[in-house]
């Protein structure tokens, strides 16, 4: 009986690209930090980018904010009914917003927004062979492209994040005096009752290797992106699973370094 | 010589693009490169411009081995080449003007009246005075053409790679880029790589003709002598007839 090598063989030829691909990245990766001293040629766009990839992110990462921290109240208040006081669930929403869904949802939508866009932007950049002109006049299109990229995404997303707690919190508090027959006083109790200002520091650290990770992915696949339009499809959708994969395997391994 | 490309080859995975292309560029001439679609002529033309490294052989440019050089030499190398890329690689978020300005503003030694004042003069030199504020998506594919050259001839280069410049031309924008090239030949003094399988241009531009096949440079000289070769794959690639290349292969 004959038995079909096909599954193993493409099984094989994935294994065999997905290694090639981690390859390609960290040269990247190694071809950026080198890039680094090169500021007369990424310094002029960091601004540009800054505001692209930061400012333009804050009405998607505010909406998601906005209805988690909705959503976390009346859940909160839905669990804790007769068991627990009701001022805790100002607790529930201010740490698990800040600690966990602040970062971590606000993260997995910018992969979409962001990482998508970066891919998208530099693949087509690639297959129409702007980035070989860019080289054909002398610049470094890793110092020129990515290294701005990955420095905005990786100072801007701590700031989106930051906000989008605050709004988060801020629904939540809104939320808990308009739907479940609470006072600010109570909400407030409850927020401040196990804050801590380290809080709002991890949230940061974790955002901003989530930054790093979205901008980094999506150049990682732009840049070697291969074929026509749907070569840069293909980069743009990997580059919003990979980088999801990435930021959630990160949110366990900041709580299991940071928060022990 | 200026440009030598030595037993280059260069593969693709388990595609063999050259195998042993070998090709002198005589200083100051226009040298055409035909051959057929996916021959490896503009991968050959990557090389020189170390766009490519060769996986086996040498590119020497101006007495360097361009294979060898590292990232900024490369780059200074890169000074004295200007690229007109087949679909010209415009850069889509900037105007016309930033695009021809775009290597003049890397080489940092002009001040921005003086970049504003070649630009111009690389525009008026391509007929495209008048779209400086244009966005490349705002342009015909001649147009595009002529702008991807306007932007590879303003740092005054010493080379000029042309990647099939002509190709999807209607006839008198085909002869409007042929003359551009003469031009830049006979008054900058440039030395050009044109890679065609137009022959009607290639006859019309250069000084010199190669012929790529299987791989390797199957003829070489000037236009009168690739007319009267008996060369079988030649005579069958210019007069358009496959059943001589069938019968010599």
């Amino acid at each position: 009986m004959l038995v079909s090598l096909a599954p193993v063989q493409a099984l094989g030829r994935g294994a065999l690209q997905s290694v090639a691909a981690v390859g390609r990245a960290g040269y990247l990766g190694l071809d950026a930090g080198r890039a680094l001293h090169k500021v007369g040629m990424w310094g002029p766009h960091l601004l540009t980018q800054m505001a692209r990839i930061g400012v333009g992110s804050v009405p998607i990462a505010l909406f998601i904010a906005t209805f988690t921290g909705v959503v976390l109240a009346v859940q909160a208040s839905y669990t804790f009914t007769g068991a627990v006081p009701l001022y805790f669930v100002g607790t529930l929403v201010g740490k698990t917003m800040i600690l966990e869904l602040g970062p971590v949802l606000t993260g997995l939508a910018l992969s979409g927004r962001v990482g998508a866009n970066i891919a998208a932007e530099l693949g087509t950049m690639r297959v129409t062979e702007q980035i070989d002109a860019l080289e054909t006049l002398a610049y470094d299109p890793v110092a020129y492209l990515v290294v701005p990229r990955i420095l905005a995404g990786t100072i801007m997303f701590p700031m989106v994040v930051v906000l989008a707690n605050a709004i988060g919190v801020l629904a939540g508090w809104g939320t808990s005096l308009a739907l479940l027959d609470m006072s600010s006083p109570q909400f407030l109790k409850g927020l401040k009752l196990f804050f801590d200002p380290w809080d709002v520091q991890f949230s940061m650290i974790k955002s901003a290797t989530f930054g790093t990770t979205v901008t980094a992915v999506g150049c990682a696949f732009g840049f070697h992106t291969r074929g026509g339009a749907e070569g840069v499809g293909h980069a743009t959708t990997r580059t919003v699973v990979v980088s999801s994969m990435i930021i959630l395997v990160l949110d366990a391994f900041w709580a299991a370094v940071l928060l022990q | 010589m200026s440009v030598d490309l030595v037993d280059v080859h260069k593969a693709f995975g388990r595609n063999e693009v050259l195998k042993g292309f070998s090709l002198a560029i005589r200083e100051g001439e226009t040298t055409s490169v035909i051959g057929g679609s996916g021959s490896g002529k503009s991968v050959a033309l990557k090389h020189i411009v170390g766009l490519l490294r060769p996986d086996r052989g040498e590119v020497w440019v101006d007495g360097e081995n361009v294979g060898r050089l590292d990232q900024e030499s490369l780059y200074r190398l890169r000074r004295k080449i200007g690229y007109v890329f087949q679909f010209a690689a415009l850069f889509d978020s900037m105007t016309i003007a930033e695009n021809v300005g775009m290597g003049l503003k890397r080489m940092e030694e002009f001040s921005d009246e003086e970049i504003r004042e070649r630009v111009d003069a690389c525009l008026a030199m391509v007929d495209m005075e008048g779209y400086r504020d244009r966005l490349p998506s705002e342009l015909s594919g001649g147009q595009r053409k002529r702008v991807g050259l306007a932007r590879a001839i303003a740092t005054r280069p010493k080379y000029i790679l042309y990647d099939e410049p002509t190709t999807g031309l209607d006839p008198i924008t085909t002869a409007v880029i042929d003359r551009l090239i003469v031009r830049m030949s006979d008054e900058l003094g440039v030395t050009g790589v044109v890679i065609t399988h137009d022959m009607t241009s290639a006859f019309r531009i250069s000084d010199r003709v190669a012929m790529l096949y299987d791989g390797r440079i199957r003829f070489e000289g000037t236009p009168d002598e690739m007319k009267a070769t008996g060369d079988p794959v030649v005579r069958g690639f210019i007069e358009g007839r496959p059943e001589l290349l069938g019968a010599a292969t």
